[in-house]
């Protein structure tokens, strides 16, 4: 764990902390600090900041009877939720997002795997798998792309990622990872719009039909 | 010149007779400390006076029933509860759970630590003067940041503000988790 050396930034974990960091990275930045205490002692600052502006607010009355309402809530019976925990390499807010099944993995070519967790108009996030010494296939991402560590390690043209290690790439980086000789890599990868990978077309080639 | 803290807050206080002994006396205490703050929060977000009184019942709900997993080491009881706040707003204006990061548990059985928990509220008693030394619009602009308003690159082009005593404020107190945390692994 404390080999970990690729951390969120600040405003990325200010942004989870409030609430408007989109669903599918909230997923990556929960799942690192899951691994990362130096990212979780960031986080908690960052709540102890909100609670500090919270604390600070100007009060507004509430209504006469709603201390009552909730009292009178405080021993009704609860249905308990479903609570997820770490299994094996997968964080809580992975095991979360699979519901508690095991990946469902998918061939994507070349020996690499993914599954796929959530997909929406907004952004996608997925699991890859990436047999050791391959390169993942070109694909297309708009916007920011966050690669999680979850099992092996990667290196890319900005340095090595081993387990616990977040890389968050702009749309300006044309990176290719490469899974290290060894284990196979597992990965979180969270990005904007749907990743799509061109597994058809000779890697020669890529550059020129990138989207 | 700082000046030591002594006492415990009485938030604190009431939290932990919430968490250890279900004190009801208590958890009145912290609705009438927190329900209007929250309120007031949470409709500077927008929402109407009855949907924030619908969120603060489910705010304060939460506090009741999961105290458990407030620990006084880590986390003032006003953030804490920001955010329970912020995850409930979420959930409710976008209709999606919010991901949260495994639980770090305490040992169970550990007693209190009160140096601990006066130091973190020293922290934070710091950052509260911090804050209320910030103009105007700066500070308009941190609240945005926290409300859940601004992206993370808005937050992040932000750097040209003078908020380097926030900044400073922030390091330290993750200092001090930073330490507290490692002793719980």
């Amino acid at each position: 764990m404390s080999a970990i050396t690729h951390h969120i930034p600040d405003a990325i974990l200010a942004a989870y902390t409030s609430g408007s960091l989109p669903h599918h990275y909230a997923v990556a930045v929960a799942s690192h600090v899951s691994l990362c205490l130096q990212c979780r002692a960031s986080l908690e600052a960052h709540q102890n900041m909100g609670g500090a502006l919270l604390d600070a607010t100007d009060r507004v009355a509430v209504s006469g009877h709603m201390k009552a309402d909730l009292l009178a809530q405080l021993d009704a019976p609860v249905t308990p939720e479903p609570v997820y925990t770490r299994q094996g390499i997968y964080p809580r807010p992975v095991v979360e997002a699979l519901k508690g099944q095991d990946p469902r993995w998918k061939s994507v070519g070349m020996g690499v795997r993914q599954s796929i967790l959530s997909e929406t108009k907004e952004g996608s996030v997925r699991l890859l798998y990436i047999p050791p010494g391959q390169a993942v296939p070109d694909h297309g991402h708009n916007g920011m792309e966050m690669t999680l560590v979850l099992q092996g390690s990667f290196s890319d043209e900005t340095g090595h990622f081993g387990v616990g290690d977040i890389e968050i790439a702009n749309e300006d980086l044309d990176h290719t990872p490469t899974a290290d000789p060894g284990e196979a890599c597992i990965c979180l990868a969270a990005t904007d719009a749907p990743l799509r990978f061109n597994a058809l077309m000779p890697r020669l080639l890529q550059p020129f039909f990138r989207i | 010149m700082l000046q030591k803290k002594t006492e415990i807050s009485e938030q604190t206080v009431w939290m932990l007779a919430v968490r250890d002994n279900r004190d009801r006396d208590a958890f009145c205490a912290l609705f009438d400390h927190f329900a209007p703050r929250l309120k007031g929060f949470i409709m500077r977000t927008g929402c109407s006076a009855a949907q924030a009184e619908e969120i603060v019942q489910d705010v304060m709900l939460t506090v009741w029933r999961k105290a458990a997993m407030f620990d006084p080491h880590r986390a003032q009881v006003s953030a804490w509860i920001y955010q329970i706040a912020r995850n409930r707003h979420i959930d409710v204006v976008r209709k999606e759970n919010r991901p949260v990061p495994d639980e770090l548990a305490e040992d169970p059985g550990s007693e209190p630590d009160a140096s601990q928990i006066l130091a973190i509220e020293q922290e934070a008693g710091e950052l509260k003067k911090a804050l209320s030394s910030l103009k105007p619009e700066q500070r308009e602009i941190i609240e945005k940041a926290y409300l859940g308003e601004l992206t993370h690159q808005e937050i992040s082009d932000q750097t040209g503000l003078p908020l380097g005593t926030i900044k400073s404020r922030i390091r330290l107190g993750l200092e001090r988790l930073r330490h507290e945390l490692k002793g719980m692994r």
